[in-house]
């Protein structure tokens, strides 16, 4: 036991004296800036609800992570935020998500103006099958932002930390890159629009431990300019990386039916060292999941 | 040590023979089309070849032998695949575009669609002849031309082509669609910038072996009376004959020497196809995507 301890401090990256650890760095809550409004969120696939009452908020330039076993929603939650779910045919949803205070899914709200203003970077690279530039250019292109287009790339990169790497060979194509490399390149891409927010879902669980770091590293740097989310099912990562962490889990219900539901949402350290919930204690030591 | 390594190498190998029957097998399965294949090449190169000169390919058909040639075939047949790419090409990528990025599969119309097409590329070819009699040729009034033989044909070839096509799009992942909508694309961006181009090598590939299918293709040109006899340049709206045709009827001649240059017709009828399956797979090779 007093090994599991030990772990809980070292990845929490806090001391046991110190409860509040890295919270320090964070501003009070009444000071954070409010991206997110979620309020009793519900999102069902054709008809069975895979993730029910949710009610959170996320602030601006932290980086919230969503954890939780498999089946927890946590990845159908994060694709509610730029409405990626609207391409699921059989996806509905309940509640209201609010963004700067206007109503994400107001009638007069375009999905595809949601999602130039919000990125997302997937679980498993997906670089279009044409050269490092043309990807990086694709967002700027297809939203009309060809002025100055080489600088833009060029800063794109050089934020996602793979200039360095690729400046030399912009026109090679993007599928030759490793599997890192891709999923960098998948994050200039997607700071070439200049986002407000940035959801990262499961970005590096494709990745050896090399490349996760970069990852991680890159997120540290973002967070200055960007407000980011990430779904992690690395707990480890979300240690690492998140300001503050929201902790899913599965309901079972009599009939069998799965349900996820936000049992607890706190700062980081907080989630890790010394959580309200019994569900969540067990699961960040290992007892569950 | 050396025990051991006796017993590896000593007895009899278990299943040698029947391994061996195995290939044998294969083997044989394998000559057997090559070899007909062979033969049938053989004896029209044999034949032919004398035949294969510039008369062949720049005379007009003749009761002469030796000046008669298949230029207005040859024509007839470049100008129907000319017209069978621009017809085939848009309609059939414009079908499957369609079909898989925007029909709604649960809706009855579209499931009935895409079993028709699948039905309709088992259809005879001769079947399409005689519909092509019926409503191009007489109901439109097309007449039996050259633009009444490509809609024929056309029709013929287009549920090949919007089965690869199909195929091509399909084969396109998901993560591609997921990843341009996230940039903030648009439906008609995704599809157009990145699931178009991603496909094309696909749609290229099989819209020339469905097209190389038409040309070689003989029962329903017949059928809407290209049969004739033809000694004039071919135009969009004037009687033809196709080179098919064409070899067919020197075939039917009682002077051997047609027999003879209906092999050289041949040969320059596989040149052509055959420069079209290279130019496919030309195409695959060098646009070939790795996901």
């Amino acid at each position: 036991m007093p090994d599991t301890e030990t772990e809980l401090v070292r990845i929490g990256g806090v001391s046991r004296e110190d409860p509040a650890g890295r919270a320090r760095n964070l501003p009070p809550p009444e000071q954070r800036e409010t991206v997110f409004d979620v309020r009793d969120l519900t999102v069902s696939y054709s008809g069975v609800p895979a993730l029910k009452n949710v009610s959170l908020q996320v602030h601006r330039n932290l980086v919230t992570a969503f954890i939780g076993p498999s089946g927890c929603g946590k990845s159908t939650f994060i694709r509610c935020f730029n409405r990626m779910n609207d391409l699921i045919p059989g996806a509905a949803m309940e509640g209201t998500i609010l963004y700067h205070d206007e109503d994400l899914y107001g009638r007069q709200v375009d999905a595809v103006e949601v999602r130039k203003r919000i990125g997302m970077v997937f679980q498993k690279p997906n670089p279009f099958p044409k050269s490092i530039y043309d990807n990086v250019a694709f967002g700027p292109r297809v939203l009309g932002l060809t002025d100055g287009l080489d600088d833009r790339v060029e800063r794109a990169l050089r934020q996602a930390a793979l200039w360095d790497e690729v400046g030399g060979r912009l026109k090679e194509g993007a599928l030759s890159l490793s599997g890192g490399q891709q999923q960098r390149l998948c994050i200039a891409r997607c700071l070439a629009v200049e986002p407000d927010v940035i959801l990262m879902d499961e970005p590096a669980s494709a990745l050896d431990p090399i490349s996760t770091t970069h990852i991680e590293d890159l997120m540290h740097e973002l967070k200055r300019d960007y407000t980011i989310v990430i779904v992690t099912h690395n707990m480890q990562q979300a240690a690492r990386v998140a300001d503050v962490t929201a902790f899913f889990s599965v309901e079972v219900a009599a009939d069998g039916r799965r349900t996820g539901v936000l049992v607890e949402y706190d700062a980081t350290p907080k989630i890790f060292t010394n959580p309200e919930d019994k569900r969540t204690e067990d699961y960040v030591t290992g007892r569950f999941g | 040590m050396s025990a051991s390594a006796t017993v590896v190498s000593g007895g009899r190998p278990r299943g040698l023979w029947r391994g061996r029957l195995f290939v044998a097998g294969l083997v044989l399965s394998l000559a057997v089309g090559f070899a007909t294949l062979g033969a049938l090449l053989v004896d029209v190169l044999k034949k032919g070849v004398p035949f294969l000169d510039r008369a062949l390919l720049l005379n007009p058909p003749s009761s002469n032998p030796d000046i008669a040639g298949a230029r207005p075939a040859i024509l007839a047949t470049l100008y129907i695949g000319l017209l069978l790419i621009a017809f085939t090409v848009p309609l059939g990528v414009g079908t499957a575009i369609y079909l898989e990025e925007y029909a709604n599969r649960e809706r009855w119309y579209n499931r009935l669609l895409e079993i028709n097409i699948q039905n309709l590329a088992a259809v005879p070819s001769i079947v399409y002849g005689i519909l092509g009699l019926a409503f191009i040729v007489r109901g439109l009034g097309v007449g039996r031309t050259v633009l009444a033989g490509a809609m024929i044909l056309t029709l013929l070839v287009l549920p090949t082509i919007i089965i690869a096509a199909r195929e091509a799009i399909r084969a396109v992942p998901d993560s591609i669609r997921q990843g341009a909508y996230a940039l903030g694309a648009t439906k008609l961006q995704v599809v157009a910038r990145q699931v178009l181009p991603a496909a094309i090598p696909g749609i290229a590939t099989g819209s020339i072996l469905a097209l190389s299918r038409a040309i070689g293709e003989t029962a329903p040109l017949i059928v809407i009376g290209a049969l004739t006899y033809v000694s004039f340049n071919p135009t969009l709206l004037g009687p033809f004959t196709a080179l098919p045709i064409q070899i067919y009827q020197w075939t039917r001649l009682p002077d051997e020497d047609f027999k003879l240059l209906a092999a050289a017709g041949i040969i320059v009828l596989l040149a052509m196809l055959l420069s079209l399956n290279a130019l496919a797979i030309w195409l695959r090779n060098r646009y070939q995507k790795k996901w």
